[in-house]
């Protein structure tokens, strides 16, 4: 972490430290971190909801998709309240099927988490490698790299990833939609936001690589590969980093989105958004707590990687200090 | 000048060519046309002379033109789900999509350069507090979260609004359907119009609020207070019209982004739009459907972007020598 910043390349030197988190604390980014409760918080709620998911089978009090631990009776159970025929408590609240509202929130997290993450990764991946390609090499790789982001950035990126959803969904047949569905998601919604990362990147490249240190590399016999990787990429990592975490945010709420509008993740691998969809329908019934607490998560768990995006973009931004 | 223009259009017509591409290899190899239009009982004869009928035996290119040539008389086949010329359908819908967007984008108008100049000239006043905390909640919170927060309120708990449909409409002209005229179709376009609007306001609202403080900062404001001018002259006619190149932009630009983002909104609200055709047609895997929507959107993205682009350049004469000079 530390490293990533302009500014901490002296903290460096003394080689062995103590203990990674207490040199991340001592460090200027640390520092900010500590003197930032918005950060401090959105950290806080980031890593419980992270644990949450990580851990929903141990910690979910049943397992919201084996069917024998379901009982009908308990349907509609209201937060809080004894079920009116089983006496069951149930902490949120149960659907109509009587699946406990806590668990099937803990288990859509996971898919939640599991698709931003995996489509930021993609995003990553493509983008820093075009990005490094076309700044490193120019020419055509350029035009033609550069070009194709062009017209990509023209049309929303939501836009974007139902299109590849849906051509996705055309090729594959009927009997995989369901179970491919969750990496289709990935896909799209990768695909659709590679170019930031690829934009930065390319922008950051153009500079370095008129660096010294680049043309050092070049003198003493490295190939263009290895100077991109080994050189020129460790030091465009800082604002790709912040682009990330917003980006996480976006592909989190693009995933519930698309889930929402019945075009992601199935109902029998339902995401956070896909639990909102299932509980648009009780609203007119009044059970509220069907749609709120799954809402009130994907809330909770978008604003805080925002927080902690804007929150990295002051901190690694020396300027802004 | 010339140069830059052709080259613009030369580009936009390049990026029409390869949207329209990617609809026709939509059409051409994803599912088997034939399939879809041969039931189970066919003969090899049955699909070679469809085949041939069809024009599936011509070379790639002579398809590929034949595709373009019929997407521009507005020829984009027939919907796999409904049976119906994709055109006919799209025409039908058209006018739904556009009102709510209309209204949207007046919506986000007026009320983000209002919102904006309140908040760049009361800084620390109480609403303006108040304005730009509801306008960050409005950012953080997904599209489909926000209508159905608004469904909530207005249409469960206070029963005021509708919260789906487009309520009564009156047909006006040939095809075009309209919910102005009604009181339920008024009423109707309200909560939409919010939904789908909400996040362009707060974005031109931003937009206006720290380009007014960057105005109000200037030499010219100063002398102009200096000159005893009435502050509401000061602030709507010197400061205000200096701010309007950027916020017509990204205006602009988000025109095109209404319509796209109304595929969410009309899903919540069931508004029988393009958008929620769209979507249908992405969960049914009609691809003429997508295709033409595809197309569509594009032409208006791209047009959109063109005109955004030349008019910048016929506004500003800075960008004008820049861009001569940078295409040499």
């Amino acid at each position: 972490m530390a490293d990533l910043t302009p500014d901490t390349q002296v903290p460096k030197a003394p080689a062995p430290r103590p203990g990674a988190l207490r040199g991340f604390l001592e460090s200027d980014v640390g520092w900010s971190f500590r003197h930032s409760p918005v950060a401090i918080v959105s950290l806080i709620v980031v890593v419980i909801l992270v644990c949450g998911a990580v851990f929903a089978p141990w910690i979910a009090p049943h397992n919201p998709f084996d069917p024998s631990t379901l009982n009908l009776m308990n349907g509609f159970s209201a937060p809080m309240q004894p079920n009116a025929f089983t006496g069951e408590v149930f902490w949120l609240g149960t659907d109509d099927q009587g699946r406990d509202v806590f668990s099937t929130i803990l288990y859509g997290l996971r898919i939640s988490l599991f698709v931003g993450f995996a489509a930021v990764m993609l995003a990553l991946v493509l983008g820093i490698t075009l990005g490094l390609l076309a700044g490193y090499l120019g020419g055509w790789t350029e035009t033609m790299i550069m070009r194709l982001a062009d017209v990509q950035l023209t049309f929303p990126a939501i836009l974007v990833a139902m299109l590849i959803f849906g051509i996705a969904k055309g090729v594959i047949p009927i009997e995989y939609r369901d179970q491919m569905a969750i990496w289709v998601l990935i896909l799209a919604i990768g695909l659709s936001d590679w170019v930031q990362f690829a934009r930065v990147v390319r922008g950051a490249t153009l500079v370095e690589k008129n660096r010294e240190y680049v043309a050092a590399a070049r003198l003493i016999g490295r190939t263009g590969p290895a100077i991109m990787v080994r050189h020129i990429l460790p030091n465009v990592l800082s604002p790709v980093l912040v682009i990330a975490t917003i980006s996480l945010a976006l592909a989190i709420i693009a995933e519930a989105t698309l889930s929402f509008l019945g075009i992601g993740a199935p109902p029998t691998q339902p995401s956070l958004g896909t639990l909102i969809r299932i509980g648009q329908g009780f609203l007119f019934s009044g059970e509220w707590w069907i749609l709120f607490f799954p809402a009130a998560t994907l809330l909770a768990l978008a604003l805080s990687v925002n927080l902690l995006g804007d929150w990295l973009r002051d901190a690694l931004n020396p300027k802004l200090r | 000048m010339l140069a830059y223009i052709i080259r613009r259009v030369f580009q936009s017509l390049l990026v029409l060519l390869i949207v329209g591409l990617i609809a026709f290899s939509m059409f051409r190899f994803v599912g088997d046309p034939i399939d879809n239009m041969l039931g189970q009982e066919r003969t090899m004869e049955d699909i070679d002379r469809l085949r041939d009928q069809l024009g599936l035996n011509d070379p790639f290119v002579v398809q590929y033109w034949n595709f373009l040539t019929g997407a521009m008389q507005g020829d984009f086949g027939m919907s796999y789900r409904q049976g119906r010329p994709v055109a006919e359908i799209l025409l039908e819908r058209a006018p739904a999509t556009l009102e709510l967007a209309g209204v949207s984008a007046l919506f986000a108008i007026v009320f983000g350069i209002g919102f904006g100049v309140l908040t760049a000239i009361r800084r620390d006043g109480v609403l303006a507090n108040v304005v730009m905390t509801v306008s960050l909640i409005g950012v953080s919170l997904p599209t489909f979260l926000i209508g159905i927060l608004l469904i909530y309120i207005f249409s469960v708990e206070l029963g005021w609004l509708p919260s789906f449909g487009r309520g009564e409409v009156v047909r006006v002209g040939s095809w075009w359907t309209t919910g102005f005229l009604t009181e339920s179709g008024l009423k109707a376009l309200i909560l939409p119009s919010i939904t789908l609007g909400l996040y362009q306001m707060t974005l031109i609202m931003r937009l206006v609020r720290s380009e007014m403080l960057e105005v109000l900062r200037q030499d010219y404001i100063r002398f102009a207070r200096a000159r005893g001018l009435r502050e509401r002259s000061v602030n709507f006619r010197h400061a205000l019209k200096n701010t309007m190149v950027p916020v017509i932009t990204v205006t602009g630009l988000q025109l095109g982004s209404i319509i796209a983002f109304a595929i969410i909104t009309e899903t919540v609200f069931q508004w029988p739009g393009v958008g929620l055709l769209f979507i249908n047609a992405i969960q049914f895997v009609d691809i003429p459907v997508m295709a033409a929507y595809l197309m569509l959107i594009s032409v208006m993205f791209v047009g959109i972007n063109l005109i955004v682009d030349l008019l910048y350049v016929a506004i500003d004469p800075r960008l004008r020598a820049d861009t001569t000079a940078r295409a040499k």
